[in-house]
Order: structure tokens, then sequence, then C-alpha cells
């Protein structure tokens, strides 16, 4: 097994998903697995390759900064889950 | 019997039908089929019919378009403005888009009609469509049978002639490999051809949408309408898009179509690599000359893929965090427990898996053992098929190792069903272009071959699929309506 389960409960609360205990060990051996299969990858010698990020090469294009979408707040904020006075609720963070 | 979105737009034109009875008739079937199968998630009547009347009007007034009054299936990836867009997540079941993507922009002005949206794996995470938070989509060819994924809703919409055409979205074969196993013809184009702008993403540098459809001239049709740069999506390439439909009828004699001797080692299904041979006999028929060539790194699309695609993955799907869309827990005691129970409520167990490898992929300590490596091995994938298209035009090989096996057959083991896509993940790895089309039958299922071009090629491949489709009849045949 490459995971532990403490490392699949770390692992969970990084990407802030909640395992449940029953699952933890399911987890911990579907993605030891998949981590086995990574493994192969080490057999191939990578020195001075360029890593390869976008199919083209291509660098992040940028656009001059100015205003060019209406404000759309009352259609956006009609799909949230909670809101009041034009904000997301969300529970207190500061006490 | 198969009816061409060609043959639709002949009858629109000469007034045979209007597009109103034509969408009336497709969403009667719809809603007869539709129970079984469970290819649609959606289906909006009341907007086609509206969508359709239009379409009359414009084509009456003599100012229709290609497509205009063409009913058509839209993955329910695409953001549709005041329609639900659910991704086939729990997540995003209650997600109404406020917005069109820009493939729903483009359809709409080209008057296309809208049926529905589609079935399909869990935010595209699949390749049996049975990770839908919806169900999962039966084979219009044998209902005990996956349709493939993650796009299968579409493929199989399209099978059972429950539309002419549809989108997808691939991002490791969830276009081609449905169409493989649905028996229909789908392509998928290079990297930045077709906007990004308002699909759910899951793996920016691999995913690209394109169409399903009956024919090669039916895909060249919708892909023309679906391409463009976008500057609304910053992975979209600025380059000029030819006509996909002019090149179709070009003689093949002389093209140079390269067999990767990888795509046809162990793990092929015997009676798929007769079916693919005979393919290339038709092939050398129509002049092509077939020249064996070898793409040595093919082997490590397997690891390269499930490192980039899950840490991707990982990194698009924080936005799904229970505040501003989307859904959201009962009475959460504070900021974490709000995350981490609408996350976990929302998602299902392979968007869960995928987060996690992402996740860890990505953490301090392992970032160079596998996203670093992985990204670099990409590079010898992508450099293996530069090498190989300096000697041929086209590359042809099977689209999937085995035709649709049957549901729940590989649910249990992630491993098994990420061997699906062996065919197909590398293309996204490199970001090239490339189509499956009906290439006959095993065991009584359809076999899909696929065709890869170079970059930019997407006539090529449409080129050489549209003058196989002319001698053969494979991608007329239709699975029995019950």
């Amino acid at each position: 097994m490459t995971l532990t389960t403490e490392e699949v409960r770390n692992i969970a609360h990084l990407a802030r998903l909640q395992i449940n205990d029953a699952d933890v060990e399911q987890y911990t051996y579907e993605l030891s697995k998949i981590l086995d299969v990574f493994e192969q990858m080490k057999t191939h010698d990578t020195t001075n390759i360029l890593p390869m990020a976008h199919p083209m090469d291509a660098v992040q294009r940028l656009r001059p900064d100015v205003v060019n979408e209406t404000n759309q707040r009352e259609k956006f904020q009609a799909i949230a889950p909670d809101v009041e006075q034009h904000l997301y609720r969300v529970p207190k963070v500061i006490e | 019997m198969t009816i061409t979105i060609k043959q639709l737009q002949k009858g629109l034109a000469e007034k045979q039908f209007s597009s109103v009875e034509i969408t009336q008739d497709y969403l009667n079937k719809i809603n007869q089929q539709n129970a079984e199968i469970n290819c649609f998630i959606s289906v909006t009547d009341e907007l086609a019919l509206q969508q359709a009347a239009k379409a009359d009007t414009a084509i009456a007034n003599g100012k229709g378009s290609a497509l205009t009054g063409i009913p058509m299936a839209h993955k329910d990836i695409f953001c549709t403005d005041g329609v639900k867009t659910s991704c086939g997540s729990k997540m995003l079941d209650n997600f109404i888009a406020p917005y069109n993507a820009t493939v729903i922009e483009k359809f709409n002005q080209s008057g296309t009609v809208m049926l529905g949206k589609t079935n399909l794996d869990e935010f595209a995470m699949g390749s049996s469509n049975e990770n839908s938070f919806y169900g999962s989509v039966g084979n219009p060819w044998d209902m005990s049978r996956v349709p493939g994924g993650s796009s299968g809703g579409s493929a199989a919409a399209v099978a059972a002639r429950l539309a002419p055409g549809a989108t997808g979205t691939d991002t490791g074969g969830s276009i081609r490999q449905p169409a493989a196993l649905c028996g229909i013809t789908g392509i998928k184009p290079t990297y930045g051809r077709v906007s990004r702008y308002g699909i759910v993403a899951f793996g920016s540098s691999l995913e690209q949408a394109g169409p399903f459809a009956h024919t090669a001239e039916d895909c060249a049709l919708l892909l023309q309408s679906m391409s463009g740069f976008d500057p609304r999506d910053s992975t979209s390439v600025d380059q000029a898009v030819s006509d996909f439909s002019i090149d179709l009828n070009n003689d093949i004699a002389g093209l140079k179509i390269g067999l990767p001797k990888e795509f046809f080692a162990d793990g092929l299904d015997a009676d798929v690599a007769k079916v693919i041979e005979s393919a290339i006999v038709e092939f050398s028929k129509l002049g092509a000359e077939i020249v064996d060539i070898s793409l040595p790194n093919m082997g490590l699309s397997i690891p390269v893929y499930y490192v980039v695609a899950p840490a991707e993955c990982s990194s698009n799907l924080s936005r799904m965090d229970g505040v501003r869309f989307g859904h959201r827990c009962e009475n959460p005691v504070d900021l974490e427990d709000l995350y981490k129970r609408s996350r976990s409520e929302g998602f299902g167990d392979e968007v869960k898996r995928r987060i996690m490898i992402g996740t860890y992929a990505l953490s301090a300590g392992y970032y160079d053992a596998y996203y670093l490596k992985a990204q670099q091995l990409r590079r010898l994938i992508k450099q293996d098929y530069v090498k190989a298209f300096e000697q041929v035009d086209v590359i042809l090989c099977p689209t999937t190792p085995e035709v649709a096996f049957k549901r729940g057959e590989k649910t249990d083991d992630p491993i098994n069903m990420y061997l699906q896509d062996i065919y197909t993940l590398s293309l996204n790895l490199a970001g090239l272009p490339g189509m499956s089309i009906p290439a006959g039958f095993s065991q009584a299922m359809p076999v899909g071959l696929q065709l890869i071009g170079n970059y930019f090629e997407e006539s090529r491949i449409l080129n050489a699929a549209h003058k196989f489709q002319q001698v053969t009849d494979w991608h007329l045949q239709a699975p029995e309506v019950k």
C-alpha cells in the first residue's frame, strides 16, 4: 500500500472533503492502486526535458484592463445558496 | 432509419417539412424512449418549439443559414442561460446557468434548435456514463451495455435517432469513445480550436468540445459552427478556421496513413482488430498508402494522463465550495464544515477520488515526482506524434480496445475503467484532433475506428472519414427500436 489511512485523511482535509471513517480503507486502497500506476513514470529519464503545460506552448494572453462586461449581480446572486444585502452569507469566520 | 443533418437541411430548404414539425417529431421520440435510455437530463420542449418557430420564420424570409432549424442535443456541461446545467452532479442539481457558453451562443446564432441537455459522467469524469447523479445511460444497441463516456448521453441520443446531432466534450476520449461504442461519428478538434468559455471545466489543458452526428459530412457542418477564436477563453487559439466541408470529397489516393504498432498490440480484442483490418483494406482500395509507424512513448499516456487530469480537476473543482452557487449542506457549524460537507454531499465517488489524487500530486513534496514528471513525459508523447507526422498525413487505429462492455462490469475497478481510454488519451495530452467513425460490428456491437490528424488538420481526417463513408454503410446502421 503506497498510502496510509492517515495520509488519506490528510489529503481529504487538504481537498476540503469529508470522508466517513467507514470509507477511509476503501479510498486508501483505490488511491494507492492509482499511485502504483504512476510508478511507471519513474522508468523514463526526463533530464533536461522541458515540462509541457499547453499543447501549443502558448503563454497567457493579456488584455487591456478596461471594463468590458456589465454588472449582473442580481442574476448571479439569484442562484446563490444564501445572500443578504448583495453579500454572500457564510458562517461566522472571526469570533 | 438514419436521417442526416444534410437531409434535414435539404428538406427544410425545399419546404418538405418545417423545423417545428421535425422538432416535434424528435421531442415525441424522446418522450417515448428517454425513460429507458436515460440519455437526457432535461428536455427543453417549450424552448425547442419557440426556437423552431423562429427558425421557420427565418427560413421563410430567406434568412436561414446552413444549420437553421436543425434540432440538436447538448451535453449538460455547456452553460445554457436560464436552463439547468447540472454537469451530471448533485453539486449543480440546482444550478440554472446565468449565461450561455460560447458554443451555445454560436449554435443559437446559427439558428439550431436545442432539444435538451444530455446525461454524462459527473463533471465529465468517466468512460461509461455510470458516474452520473441522474443514473446511468443505456446503449441503444444493447440496453445491458454502457454507451461509453463521459458524453454517453449525447452519443446514445444520436445513436437512438433522438437527435440528428449533438455536442460533447473530450478530455481523454469522451467524444471518441462513446461515438465508437454507440456506432456514430464524433470528432474532437485540435486543442484551442473551439472555445471552452462556459464549459464546466475539468482538465483545462486537455479538454475540447466537438460534435456527434451520423456522418463525417454532418460533423464538418457542426464543427464549423462551433469553431473559432474566442477572446473570452484564454486557451482559445487565434488561428483561421478553414471551411471543413470544402475538402470532404478530395481524392485520398496517395494519402499516407500510419498504423502505430503500439495501438495494435496486446490488450486489443481480436474481433475488434479484424474489423479495423478490414477498414484498412477499404482505405487501401481508396488509394491510401498504408505505412507502419511507431509511437514508442504511448505506454506512458495512462499514468501521465491520470496525474495531469486529476491535478487540473482538483484545482478547477475547488470553485464548488457551496458559497456562491451549487449545493450547500444544511446548518454548517463553521466555514470549514460548510466546505467539507457541501463538497462531500455534492460530489460522487469518482470525482472525490480524482480530486484527492490531484490534491496529492500537487501537494508539497510530491509536485516534482508526479506533476512535473508527468508534464515532462507529456512532451515526449507529443514529440512522438510530431515525428510521426513528418512521415504520414493521418494516423489510424482502433478507438477502443473492445466493444461496449456490460453495465456494472467495471464500476468496482477504476484502473480497468481507465484502460478503456488507452488509444484516446494521448491525443488530449498532445492536443491533436481525432475522430471516431463506425467501422463494423463485433458481438453485434459497433466498432469504432480512430483517425488522428496533425494540428489544425481537421479537414484532412474529415476528408478521409467521408471517403470511407462513401464506400461503406456502417455509419447508416441503426439499432432496432423497441
